[in-house]
């Protein structure tokens, strides 16, 4: 066992994780930075919300549900044209992140919004006794009251997308999914496809743990 | 202070509209600690949220230390609830904010420096007895000392009025008593205006100088405390009051009538006789001047003598017997001395 591993394969292994590593990290993190707003938004304009907006909640919720829908493989492939227009490639690993970004943030988007239906409206109310701004209410009540349920919903997301990064071979993005499945599967090196699970094994719980540890910080409740 | 004019409120239900508020005019004058009872359902929350517009009324006006809060813009408004503290029957602090943080937010609304927001809290966290709990985060303090923070909260941009909505509804018997302590000092000390809701008589007789009885949306009785407790005119209120003073006697008092009843001596009759006093009058010796001059006899057998504002009022059941006409004239005489007398058949 483990013949396969020469110097080459293990730069292989070493790049790949890399490549795993941009494609989680900055879909996750351009992911939150559109969903975490969207989630606001779907907070806000819902019934009950303090600028509830019937038309255009569904609007979004819509899309929203839209993009939830479509399944990874089909819409890495669809939206290349835009794709390219952003990164100026079709192909390589920020040409994968583009359609994980899109992914992520609708996801992310309703567990934000869940996560802020649990803010007890009573806060908000006091806050509203107190004179305060829709914005302020955003900034000072909601966002710190549900962060712990943000970063929790964040966590979820970045394995979520772990899973995804693998279909970005179809795309030549790389990462480990894609090593796991050229190497372990199609040169039929069950050694290598065995390594490409264990790394990823460890790789999502150490995404895990740091999130509940993140959490447990910041909770008070 | 707070002037309410004609509010009616009307909801869309489920099975259509549903008026919360049907009217209500009320004075509340500045010093005083207001008190609004009602059964859950009445439509008290609905209205102690219209005096700073969480509630925007159908119909009315809502004056306001001399504003009619339904005519400010949007930023106006935001200014006015300012000066309107609000304490929540279930607390309302942020979770993620320590005592210190939760009772600053106010003025970290208002967009206070914080060195300026430390100067105003730390005497307030003292005045509220938390001074030492500051860094503490709401999980982990008792919900008494939550209240207190509320309280802090709500007193941080120095309101001119106070709103407590069931501040101590959540709360075991002796914390609402240190809790209603508080209020009744920030309103003394700091001359802070009071509007309270309650369910809980006893709220009302501890803290409040007047009170209005609420009811399906109505304001059905209104007045000062003492005259309410002595002198209830509705079912509603009599139910209510019926916890500190029972208003029914209990059967075991009617059966010794009876019996005493049995016994009288020829000749002699016996009444029984439910007393109520307030003020001064408690300290009268009016039953002895009716055992000395009028020579009656008196059983007394049942009774009840507690302090409102610091005002005694007490309800006593004594049964009188000797001469019919004395009896008549022990009757005249205490009405003459102020006490709101009851007769009462007890011949089953």
């Amino acid at each position: 066992m483990f013949e396969n591993f020469s110097e080459m394969m293990l730069e292989l292994f070493a790049a790949s994780l890399w490549e795993t590593v941009i494609m989680v990290g900055a879909s996750g993190i351009l992911g939150a930075l559109v969903g975490i707003p969207l989630g606001v938004f779907l907070r806000l304009t819902d019934k009950g919300g303090i600028l509830q907006n019937a038309p255009a909640n569904t609007v979004v919720g819509g899309i929203v549900n839209a993009v939830r829908s479509t399944p990874f493989i089909i819409l890495l492939v669809a939206i290349i044209p835009f794709t390219r227009l952003v990164t100026g490639t079709s192909i390589g690993t920020w040409a994968a992140v583009v359609p994980l970004t899109l992914a992520a943030a609708p996801f992310i988007a309703r567990l934000v919004e869940t996560a802020l239906r649990e803010v007890d409206g009573g806060l908000v109310e006091a806050a509203q006794s107190m004179g305060a701004t829709t914005g302020q209410i955003v900034w000072k009540v909601l966002l710190p009251e549900a962060m712990p349920g943000i970063v929790a919903g964040l966590t979820i997301s970045f394995v979520s997308l772990t899973g995804y990064s693998a279909m970005a071979g179809a795309v030549g993005g790389g990462g480990l999914g894609d090593l796991g499945i050229r190497y372990g599967y199609q040169r039929f090196l069950p050694d290598v496809m065995l390594a490409v699970v264990v790394i990823l094994i460890v790789f999502v719980q150490a995404i895990q743990s740091l999130g509940d540890w993140v959490v447990r910080r910041m909770s008070h409740r | 202070m707070i002037d309410l004019r004609g509010i009616t409120q009307i909801y869309q239900g489920p099975q259509g509209p549903v008026e919360a508020l049907r009217g209500i005019d009320l004075h509340v004058t500045p010093g005083e600690v207001f008190g609004i009872i009602g059964r859950s359902g009445a439509g008290k929350s609905s209205l102690v949220r219209v005096i700073n517009l969480l509630n925007r009324p159908s119909a009315g006006q809502v004056m306001v230390a001399g504003r009619d809060m339904t005519q400010l813009s949007d930023a106006e408004l935001r200014a006015a609830r300012r000066e309107i503290g609000m304490v929540f029957q279930h607390f309302n602090l942020l979770s993620s904010r320590t005592v210190y943080g939760n009772a600053a937010l106010p003025l970290e609304l208002a967009g206070m420096a914080p060195d300026k927001i430390k100067k105003r809290v730390d005497p307030l966290l003292d005045m509220v007895g938390l001074a030492h709990l500051a860094d503490r985060y709401p999980a982990q303090i008792s919900g008494g000392q939550k209240q207190r923070v509320g309280i802090a909260r709500a007193l941080a941009s120095s309101p001119k009025v106070l709103l407590s909505d069931e501040a101590t509804s959540a709360l075991d018997p002796e914390t609402t008593r240190s809790i209603l302590d508080l209020l009744r000092q920030v309103n003394r000390e700091l001359g802070v205006t009071v509007v309270l809701i309650t369910h809980q008589m006893q709220v009302i007789k501890q803290i409040a100088d007047r009170v209005a009885v609420i009811e399906a949306g109505r304001i059905v009785e209104m007045g000062p405390v003492i005259d309410v407790f002595t002198k209830p005119q509705q079912d509603i209120t009599k139910s209510l009051i019926d916890e500190i003073v029972p208003q029914e006697l209990p059967a075991g008092v009617l059966s010794r009538v009876r019996s005493l009843a049995a016994r009288l001596e020829a000749g002699a009759s016996g009444q029984l006789l439910r007393l109520s006093y307030a003020g001064e009058h408690a300290y009268e010796p009016i039953l002895s001047h009716l055992i000395r001059e009028l020579g009656l006899d008196l059983s007394i057998l049942h009774g009840q003598i507690d302090e409102i504002q610091e005002q005694t009022f007490g309800s006593l059941a004594v049964y009188a017997s000797g001469p019919m006409a004395r009896i008549g004239a022990a009757i005249d005489y205490l009405r003459a001395q102020g006490v709101v007398v009851r007769t009462v058949d007890v011949s089953a």
